[in-house]
């Protein structure tokens, strides 16, 4: 292991971006994503939305439903990630991991794409842009929204 | 802590050689770390009823045991990552206090450098990995680092409150002080704020002298009743308070706030429980896996308000004779961090507390808090302790 930011040059071809693997809570928000919707799930009785997914409201333990998000949101916090010896993303340094805040109020990790790392800010408007990952699953990214 | 009867108190406590054991095993560190604070307490393997320790996989304590040749009644291997081994004081001192155990001893041991090189941070542990079980997995797809984690607080905090990086690497700086004082520290020159500002950045806005060194090495600690102790020749140390807390796991964006940590909810306790407050402590060791995670303990623990932690680490603000002296034997950032610092915490408050501190001691320390955080600031656990019984 070298004290090296700058990962070395690897010959082998590029390893794809990770895939979620699917599970009672989670097969809907992932299906959904791999068709290009982020979805929320909203409490049928106190209707707090809520992500990530699960089988209850975290608020109030009555049952939720699936909604279609808007797919905007604001960046609540964000790092440039510079040193990650782990492919595929090494190959990507450097990137922006971001927590953003939806319109709907859920937060979510993501990276923030198609930006110089050093243009994006805490409280920058974001939307949400799709890429598939697996035959049953896709993921937000986010891109600024001007 | 206890209100009749058995009083909980450390009696023994001690590190393995440390920073670099390419000739131990991590089980043998443990054992080294045992002989010592056993050696410590007056006492030995025989002595021990009651087994505490922890690590990355199941029946990890109970495997410690059996390696030690320890055959307990009392085990405890509750995982907290870096706050761990303030948990398991905190339920020996539970476990002693309620007559179901009568000697404890705490071990801690890793080989993490020697073993795992410097991958721990941004090379696949630690949420860098794609690989996550269960809910874990949300947080695990954005290449997201373990440094990457306490960056996005840091950002948050200097959004929040103006906290700027020069601040951050006062922190840094101040550990590097103490540590310079600390023969067995893993870095010990001196440096300065503009040392740690251009460092190269790992995840902004911290730089890698922002974040803690990765070490091998270990600890232990003996806790037995105030009873047991005045028949030895040892000084006490006594569990005046405890408690711990957790918002979130591995999950960054379960975090409710990121610029509060569990420590706004266990600290509070621990000093209610001890019946004091902040103003009365007279050293910290605080966990420092990296700079941030110290500007909001201080905060969250009480010893300023929350948004001006930047403010209370700067100018040696955590120097001694400054406003809290804290991590007298250079912390994780200079010391030593294997992984787990939690025992280290605990073994260099004990150390304040007898006055063996050497060069670094706070003149005339009677009560320290030792507090651990661990995960992705997941989780925070307090001990207070003093020289006198409560």
């Amino acid at each position: 292991m070298t004290d090296a930011a700058t990962p070395t040059t690897d010959a082998r071809p590029p390893k794809p971006r990770p895939a979620p693997v699917p599970d009672h809570d989670s097969a809907p928000y992932w299906q959904a994503l791999h068709d290009g919707k982020l979805l929320v799930q909203r409490c049928q009785d106190c209707h707090e939305a809520q992500l990530y997914p699960r089988d209850r409201c975290l608020a109030c333990r009555g049952p939720v439903a699936w909604e279609e998000a808007s797919g905007r949101g604001t960046v609540y916090s964000f790092t440039v990630i510079r040193q990650n010896y782990v492919r595929p993303f090494r190959d990507l340094i450097p990137y922006v991991v971001g927590l953003i805040e939806l319109e709907e109020g859920p937060r979510i990790m993501s990276n923030v794409i198609d930006c110089d790392p050093d243009d994006v800010q805490v409280g920058m408007a974001v939307r949400a842009t799709f890429e598939v990952v697996s035959d049953d699953a896709g993921i937000a990214l986010f891109v600024p929204d001007t | 802590m206890s209100s009749k009867g058995r009083q909980a108190v450390i009696i023994g406590a001690a590190t393995s050689d440390y920073p670099l054991l390419p000739d131990m095993s991590e089980h043998a560190v443990h054992g080294q770390a045992a002989d010592r604070a056993l050696a410590d307490a007056g006492l030995t393997l025989a002595d021990v009823d009651g087994f505490a320790s922890t690590g990355f996989f199941p029946m990890y304590a109970i495997g410690v045991a059996e390696y030690l040749g320890l055959h307990p009644t009392y085990y405890d291997e509750t995982h907290a990552g870096g706050a761990s081994f303030e948990v398991l004081a905190e339920h020996a001192a539970y476990a002693i206090e309620a007559g179901a155990v009568d000697v404890v001893l705490i071990t801690y041991g890793s080989v993490q450098l020697s073993q795992m090189g410097r991958r721990l941070g941004t090379g696949g542990g630690g949420g860098a990995a794609a690989f996550a079980p269960g809910p874990a997995i949300y947080d695990a797809l954005w290449g997201n680092t373990l440094v990457g984690n306490y960056a996005l607080a840091a950002r948050r905090h200097m959004h929040q409150f103006g906290t700027t990086a020069e601040q951050l690497a006062a922190v840094a700086v101040t550990m590097r002080e103490h540590a310079h004082s600390n023969p067995q520290a893993q870095e010990r020159d001196p440096i300065t704020v503009e040392d740690v500002l251009s460092s190269r950045l790992v995840a902004d806005p911290l730089h890698k002298l922002d974040c803690c060194v990765i070490s091998d090495g270990g600890g232990a600690c003996v806790m037995t009743t105030a009873e047991r102790a005045a028949d030895l020749d040892v000084t006490p140390i006594y569990v005046l308070g405890a408690a711990h807390a957790t918002t979130h796991a591995m999950n960054l964006s379960s975090m409710p706030d990121l610029t509060v940590s569990p420590a706004a909810q266990c600290g509070p306790l621990a000093f209610r429980r001890a019946g004091i407050g902040p103003a009365d402590v007279d050293v910290a060791q605080l966990y420092d896996s990296f700079t941030i995670t110290v500007v909001l303990t201080v905060e969250d623990l009480g010893f300023c308000a929350k948004g001006d932690g930047g403010a209370f680490v700067d100018h040696g603000g955590l120097g001694l004779g400054g406003r809290l002296p804290t991590n007298t034997d250079g912390g994780g950032l200079s010391a030593c961090h294997p992984g787990m610092r939690g025992m280290f915490l605990i073994v260099e408050a004990v150390r304040q507390l007898r006055g063996e501190g050497g060069v670094t001691q706070v003149p005339d320390a009677k009560i320290a808090v030792a507090h651990g955080t661990g995960g992705m600031l997941s989780t925070g656990a307090t001990l207070v302790l003093g020289t006198e019984a409560p």
